[in-house]
């Protein structure tokens, strides 16, 4: 599994209404991009254009791997909603993709990510006998089960407290590493400690920051990201 | 528990207040016998009142089957197709402007007398509050459950029976209920007009025939099959969720 570069360039409305203008954005091959800016600038219906979700969305304009291929069946994605089935246990939740396909799900395989996340004994429970954080791990299981060299991460530890989103953010970092991913995120303190590259998105287009020089994930302590986190942030309200 | 005390405590009022009137006003008995009247017959005439009984619950049996199965199926191929959709949804709406009262006579000229028409009643009482509910529930699924089927690449049959059906079954469930409610109603409405036995024949039967006590015995009896029935189906009901696995 060799992961693609993913690219977009063009432009989003729906009906007569600019959801944003022509923009460029690279995303480069095995590294993790964070995707910032303030609430309907487009984030979230620029993730679900390259997923292939944008029903009433009308692009113009190009998007694709790096690579040629097309995009479909190598992309997978995870929400803030972990879009768990209440009615499944967690194995089941994370064999879903087998299941909906009618291919025979990996079963070892999909218990040894539940230990991987640290749910080895959790594998018979249901979503709703799990905190929020651990739900969350099922998805980031499930989102693995599928193997997809691709993947777009709409704010998905939004919702968790402070000290299980920086959990789940070194689990998703070390469990995703060396595929590409987007993520899209409202937290400044997400993207520097999770961003290869940072991308701030205003009405204007795609601006850069530069990352701290310290690898992802970088330390919640670490000076040169907090003090990045504070610029951005500000960035982020100039920009609005 | 004090719910059903409660219930219990109500029953029985309304019960002595009946008693009551009954003797104060002293109204004729084959205008409206008192309740001890009624339990009296109820003991006497047991055999009589338990055979019609067995043959209308058999009735409701058979109804609440071919209804429930007849109305959950219909949904689920609403459901896959919407072209067949678009055109039969209307159909079963207007179709629920004719009273099935209206219909019930035709249904004898065209089944005979018997169980055939009391079925047939019965269904067409149950089919359409359990389609609709079902239905309802398939097309309502919660979007992201479908985007992630749609990203996993599944096919659109998977996705109806490994999201869509299972996500709709408290829709069922509401059908299943109505259902309980409706299945004796209609079975008895299909005996009143097209049967030699069960409830509803010995209830017109007794009527005709001035034994109120009877009627209102077959009456009573009817009440308890039909609660009998809707404590059957919340039983059923409850367990349902730990009889889906993965």
């Amino acid at each position: 599994m060799t992961a693609p570069a993913l690219h977009l360039s063009g432009e989003a409305r729906i009906g007569a209404k600019s959801v944003f203008g022509p923009l460029s954005l690279h995303v480069p091959a095995g590294q993790w991009t964070c995707l910032l800016g303030a609430s309907g600038i487009g984030k979230s219906t620029l993730l679900r254009l390259l997923a292939g979700l944008a029903d009433g969305v009308k692009f113009t304009g190009s998007l694709g791997a790096g690579d040629g291929l097309p995009l479909r069946g190598r992309i997978a994605l995870m929400a803030q909603n972990d879009l768990l089935l209440p009615w499944l246990d967690c194995l089941g939740n994370v064999t879903l993709g087998a299941r909906l396909r009618g291919t025979t799900p990996d079963l070892p395989r999909a218990r040894a990510l539940l230990e991987k996340v640290g749910l080895a004994g959790a594998a018979q429970r249901r979503p709703a006998q799990l905190s929020g954080g651990e739900r969350q791990r099922v998805a980031l299981a499930r989102t693995l089960m599928e193997d997809c060299p691709v993947l777009l991460l709409d704010e998905p530890f939004s919702a968790l407290d402070a000290r299980t989103r920086a959990q789940m953010q070194d689990l998703a970092a070390r469990l995703l590493a060396g595929r590409t991913v987007l993520m899209v995120t409202h937290d400044p303190a997400e993207a520097v400690r999770l961003g290869h590259q940072l991308l701030l998105m205003t009405e204007t287009g795609l601006q850069p920051i530069s990352s701290p020089p310290e690898l992802p994930p970088r330390r919640v302590d670490d000076p040169a990201t907090l003090a990045l986190q504070g610029r951005l942030l500000r960035a982020l309200m100039e920009a609005a | 528990m004090s719910r059903a005390r409660r219930s219990l405590v109500g029953i029985a009022a309304t019960l002595l207040l009946w008693q009551g009137l009954v003797f104060l006003t002293g109204v004729p008995s084959y205008l409206l016998p008192a309740p001890a009247q009624v339990v009296t017959t109820l003991w006497t005439s047991r055999s009589l009142i338990a055979g019609h009984t067995l043959i209308t619950l058999f009735g409701v049996a058979i109804s609440l089957m071919a209804g429930v199965g007849l109305g959950a199926a219909t949904a689920v191929v609403l459901a896959a197709s919407d072209r067949l959709r678009a055109v039969v949804q209307p159909l079963l709406i207007i179709s629920q402007t004719i009273p099935i009262f209206a219909l019930a006579p035709l249904l004898t000229l065209w089944l005979g007398y018997g169980l055939g028409t009391k079925v047939a009643v019965a269904v067409l009482v149950i089919y359409f509050p359990v389609t609709s509910a079902f239905l309802d529930a398939i097309l309502r699924t919660p979007p992201g459950w479908l985007e992630l089927g749609r990203v996993m690449q599944a096919h659109p049959r998977q996705i109806l029976w490994r999201i869509r059906i299972p996500a709709a079954l408290p829709g069922l469930a509401i059908g299943l209920r109505l259902a309980a409610i409706y299945a004796p109603l209609g079975v008895v409405l299909g005996e009143w007009v097209g049967s030699a036995q069960g409830l509803g024949y010995l209830m017109l039967l007794a009527n005709g025939r001035a034994k109120i006590d009877l009627m209102f015995a077959a009456l009573a009896v009817l009440c308890l099959l039909t609660y009998a029935l809707h404590l059957g189906m919340e039983t059923l009901l409850r367990r349902l969720p730990d009889a889906e696995s993965p």
